[in-house]
């Protein structure tokens, strides 16, 4: 295929010829085999990673937060700064099954299962930092949900954080719903392919007994359909409301308009590059390269690039706003940030996000796992330090001198984080060995020949 | 054993849509109303050639979101300016502009939450067993068949004219299908 024609004609779903039952063989084959050598040692050491996270969250438990970094005026820390990134690696998850559907963008079918599996993931690593910074998070059910408790109190409504607390859990239920019902006649498909016992029962109990019945492929449409236009907005909204957290404050350098796009942006860039790091190792080990083929990747990259401009504009709005607005506060935050004590922390994030991804410009390194896998990786931590930036540098030099102080984080913040990567690795690890890890329906229907006329499903 | 189990219907499979939706469409226009097409994808115009209605789902989806709002706007009135007032920065008790993202959060819940009990119900999800469960063709069309099932309890079913009917239709694979012990009902 010429490049031109390459630009104008959508990319094959996938490469080569593949029938329906070579499909299912590709992806329900590796769940049927005994876990490789690499997975064991993978998930050994994800699993130790995640026992170090639940080691050093029981420790705040049991001691408090002052085993952590924060300090007065620094009261967020890492613990918020890991909120955010968390809930931002999810949104790519949400655009890419519900945004990219409605938009028809067929591609999408390829990554769209295990994306929607890395927002759930996401968004239970996330829900533990505020969960753990409220102190005792056996508690924390009734002080954030609206209950009726003995002391004949009500959360406060008015309040972004209560805001928070609405949004993210329904960000959290409403994708783990809708995973569920695009798994539901995967599993019909894993029930009855399997020969043992337990993987029958089991896969057959979770199928909730689905017979590919139309009459229920009908409703089913629908219902998914309805599925990917509420979760639309939904995602749009759950980072806004996390940006108010922020921008409804007085603190200078949150108090902004422009922070709920920004967020957005932000949040579908480093979604991205978390699905890019992860299928890149997903593709490879289970062989899948002709399913997640390089146009799915070079797919995301472009959103990559486009996601990396928006957040690198953003950066130069706030700062100009800063200047332009007159507000001594504002303009001092942000000279700070880029010259101050966390000037290390800008100019990491500032390279990572807006100066790396620009070699994505390229359509050889757009298209070669290899070349663009340091890239996406930079992207994480380049998000990561966003988030840092913000959260920490605004509040460690807030409007009285005498009270700024620099933060430096414990080995138990060190702990938490590191051990929610560990988290998210092992319940992403325990997916790709359980569940079906490509959408099968969803694609077989798109195959050339799977509908009536020789055409497919649009 | 076979023939001391009770007959309950009959199944043709088909391999390739296009057969299907012939097949589906002279079912549909011999009268049968108690029958169904099993799929391993969905088939675009296979709604049409059964002469299936829409699915009510998106009016449920829309109601149960406006229910949500109404919860939402009630909840956050009467614990935030009724049963505990508490004044914030000189605003009203109900000061509405702050309840809208939790009002908008609650319409994305409810409808979600009213879609997923649709597909429960509408899909009859649950039920794991029955003749057609077990009848040994699911692998098949979980996978890569298409089968058309007709009832015996449809009123214009007859075993000789439905096995003619698919045979018709260009079925190759017809096959009768038995009740097996504690089941109730076809489908």
């Amino acid at each position: 295929m010429s490049e031109q024609s390459a630009a104008l004609t959508p990319p094959p779903l996938v490469t080569g010829s593949v029938s329906v039952r070579q499909l299912d063989n590709a992806i329900n084959g590796p769940l049927e085999s005994f876990p490789t050598m690499r997975w064991w040692i993978a998930i050994s050491v994800t699993g130790t990673l995640a026992a170090w996270f639940f080691y050093c969250f029981t420790y705040t438990a049991l001691v408090g937060i002052g085993s952590w970094g924060n300090n007065n005026p620094v009261g967020w820390g890492w613990a918020i700064t890991n909120f955010v990134f968390w809930i931002g690696i999810g949104h790519a998850g949400t655009l890419i099954s519900a945004i990219l559907f409605l938009l028809r963008q067929r591609w999408r079918t390829g990554i769209a299962r295990f994306a929607e599996a890395m927002t759930i993931f996401a968004v239970i690593c996330a829900l533990q930092f505020p969960l753990i910074h409220t102190g005792r998070p056996w508690l924390a059910w009734y002080w954030l949900l609206p209950l009726p408790n003995a002391n004949n109190i009500w959360v406060n409504f008015r309040s972004p954080l209560m805001w928070d607390v609405v949004a993210v859990s329904t960000y959290g239920l409403v994708s783990a719903m809708f995973w569920y019902t695009g798994l539901l006649p995967d599993l019909a498909t894993a029930r009855y392919r399997a020969t043992n016992g337990l993987r029958k029962f089991v896969y057959g109990l979770l199928s909730l007994g689905w017979n590919g019945s139309n009459r229920s492929w009908s409703h089913y449409e629908k219902a998914y359909l309805l599925f990917a236009g509420l979760s639309t907005p939904l995602v749009l909204s759950v980072h806004s409301v996390v940006s108010f957290d922020f921008a409804v404050s007085v603190i200078p350098g949150w108090h902004t308009t422009i922070f709920p796009p920004y967020f957005v942006a932000g949040a579908i860039f480093s979604g991205f590059a978390m699905v890019a790091t992860l299928i890149i190792l997903l593709r490879k080990a289970f062989h899948l390269e002709h399913i997640i083929t390089r146009d799915h990747l070079e797919a995301m990259n472009r959103i990559i690039i486009a996601t990396s401009l928006m957040v690198g504009y953003a950066y130069l709005t706030e700062f100009f706003i800063a200047w332009y607005s007159g507000a001594a506060y504002e303009r001092f935050t942000f000279i700070n940030r880029a010259t101050g004590p966390y000037a290390w922390a800008y100019w990491t994030m500032v390279s990572c996000n807006v100066l790396v991804p620009q070699l994505l410009w390229f359509k050889r390194i757009r298209r070669s796992p290899l070349l663009m896998y340091p890239i996406v990786i930079l992207v994480n931590v380049g998000m990561w330090f966003e988030r840092f930036v913000i959260v920490v540098s605004s509040l460690a030099g807030d409007y009285l001198p005498a009270n700024w102080d620099y933060f430096r984080p414990t080995w138990i913040d060190i702990g938490l984080f590191v051990g929610s990567i560990g988290l998210f690795l092992t319940l992403v690890l325990l997916f790709c060995r359980f569940l079906p890890t490509v959408a099968l329906a969803e694609t077989k229907a798109l195959l050339p020949g799977s509908q009536a006329g020789g055409g497919h499903h649009d | 054993m076979t023939e001391s189990r009770r007959h309950v219907g009959t199944v043709g499979l088909f391999d390739d849509p296009d057969s299907l939706l012939e097949a589906a469409r002279q079912v549909r226009d011999a009268g049968y109303r108690k029958w169904d097409c099993h799929t391993p994808y969905p088939i675009h115009g296979l709604d049409q050639a059964m002469g299936l209605r829409e699915s009510p789902i998106p009016y449920i989806c829309l109601t149960a979101g406006f229910i949500g709002v109404g919860v939402a706007m009630w909840m956050q009135w009467w614990m935030d300016a009724v049963d505990y007032p508490v004044r914030i920065g000189g605003k009203p008790l109900f000061s509405w502009p702050a309840f809208v993202p939790i009002t908008f959060e609650l319409f994305v819940l409810f409808a979600a939450l009213a879609t997923m009990g649709s597909i429960l119900v509408f899909c009859r999800l649950g039920k794991w067993h029955s003749p057609l469960h077990d009848s040994g063709i699911m692998a098949d069309v979980t996978s890569h068949r298409f089968a058309v099932v007709l009832d015996r309890a449809d009123a214009v079913y007859d075993r000789q004219a439905a096995d003619s009917l698919l045979a018709g239709a260009g079925c190759q694979d017809i096959r009768p299908l038995y009740e097996n012990e504690g089941d109730d009902g076809i489908l």
